[in-house]
């Protein structure tokens, strides 16, 4: 969330509802290339005011939402998403939450699982039980 | 053992993705146009306003496309480097959203290295090229195929370390494929 509020952005009208949702959505999902941490939405750089107007020129031209992304990510590349495509480059990022979470689970359980182990199997060798046994017998006697 | 070492493994790892992380330059994003055609273009001349430019005019030579514009402040610590290649190889300017008499007099007083300057006022070549700091350099082989791309001002390092070797092999091989 940006801490300052949002720069002053000059107002777009369309001729249809449609596209002004599709003009927000775009424009709050491309990134400034110039100011990396914001969308062209929040921008008053003048990259990203040139950028407005090129996604409002291409959505008057009837470009629909993926017309418009794979015109901009030709030129500027993934970067300039905000969401990151799922593709080769990016599928440790995307998949890596998982990973982790598996790889957390995996190792609980496996841990949880040798300890248990560890408590049925003892290291005592066949004397030492007899020693035990030994023991535990006098103290029912004294009982 | 491994209880210990896991702590130790893991730390180490996280260290050396944040030790890569701090050698990475964010602002130097992949081009998604290398080895792709350079997107086509026609511009009025920045000193003939009458007389266009096209990505076609320089067909068949290997050519490069330096954006620059009179207001960007890395452009003039770049200039002594960029002029370097003037007469070496085919040099176009491209004035990236800039006055035409603020451009012309910033050549007059800085020299002018460029065989032309194309003049785009509204930024819009600008951004078929994925343009998004100037200033930026191109390579362009014979074919009009993007290959090599410089963000950022060029310094003495990168001219003799990669730009010029990048010149010297297009030139050898040709077009590739």
């Amino acid at each position: 969330m940006p801490l300052v509020s949002p720069a002053k952005v000059e107002i777009v009208q369309f001729e249809t509802v449609e596209e002004q949702a599709l003009y927000k959505k775009l424009i709050n999902e491309l990134r400034c290339l110039v100011c990396q941490n914001q969308n062209l939405a929040d921008s008053n750089a003048e990259l990203a005011i040139d950028l407005r107007r090129k996604v409002k020129g291409l959505i008057t031209e009837g470009s629909t939402y993926d017309d418009v992304v794979d015109y901009m990510v030709s030129r500027y590349g993934d970067f300039v998403m905000y969401r990151p495509p799922f593709n080769q480059s990016t599928i440790f990022l995307w998949l890596s939450p998982a990973v982790l979470l598996v790889l957390t689970f995996s190792v609980v359980i496996f841990r949880r699982r040798s300890a248990m182990d560890q408590n049925v199997s003892s290291n005592f060798d066949q004397s030492q039980h007899a020693k035990v046994r030994e023991l535990l017998k006098d103290t029912k006697d004294q009982n | 053992m491994n209880r210990y070492l896991w702590p130790l493994v893991i730390f180490v790892g996280v260290s050396l993705l944040l030790w890569r992380g701090l050698s990475l330059n964010p602002r130097e994003i992949p081009s998604a146009l290398i080895d792709k055609p350079a997107p086509t273009f026609s511009l009025p001349t920045l000193h003939q306003p009458e007389l266009a430019i096209s990505r076609d005019t320089l067909k068949g030579k290997v050519w490069v496309l330096n954006v620059w514009a009179s207001w960007c402040v890395a452009c003039l610590h770049e200039h002594p480097i960029i002029s370097q290649l003037s007469g070496k190889i085919d040099l176009v300017g491209l004035n990236y959203k800039d006055t035409r008499s603020e451009a012309i007099k910033w050549l007059e007083q800085n020299g002018n290295p460029y065989n032309v300057s194309a003049f785009d006022q509204a930024g819009d070549v600008g951004i078929d090229y994925g343009v998004y700091g100037v200033p930026e350099t191109f390579v362009i082989d014979q074919v009009g195929k993007i290959r090599y791309k410089h963000i950022g001002p060029v310094t003495q390092e990168d001219l003799d370390g990669k730009l010029i070797p990048a010149i010297a092999e297009i030139r050898d091989s040709g077009s590739k494929g």
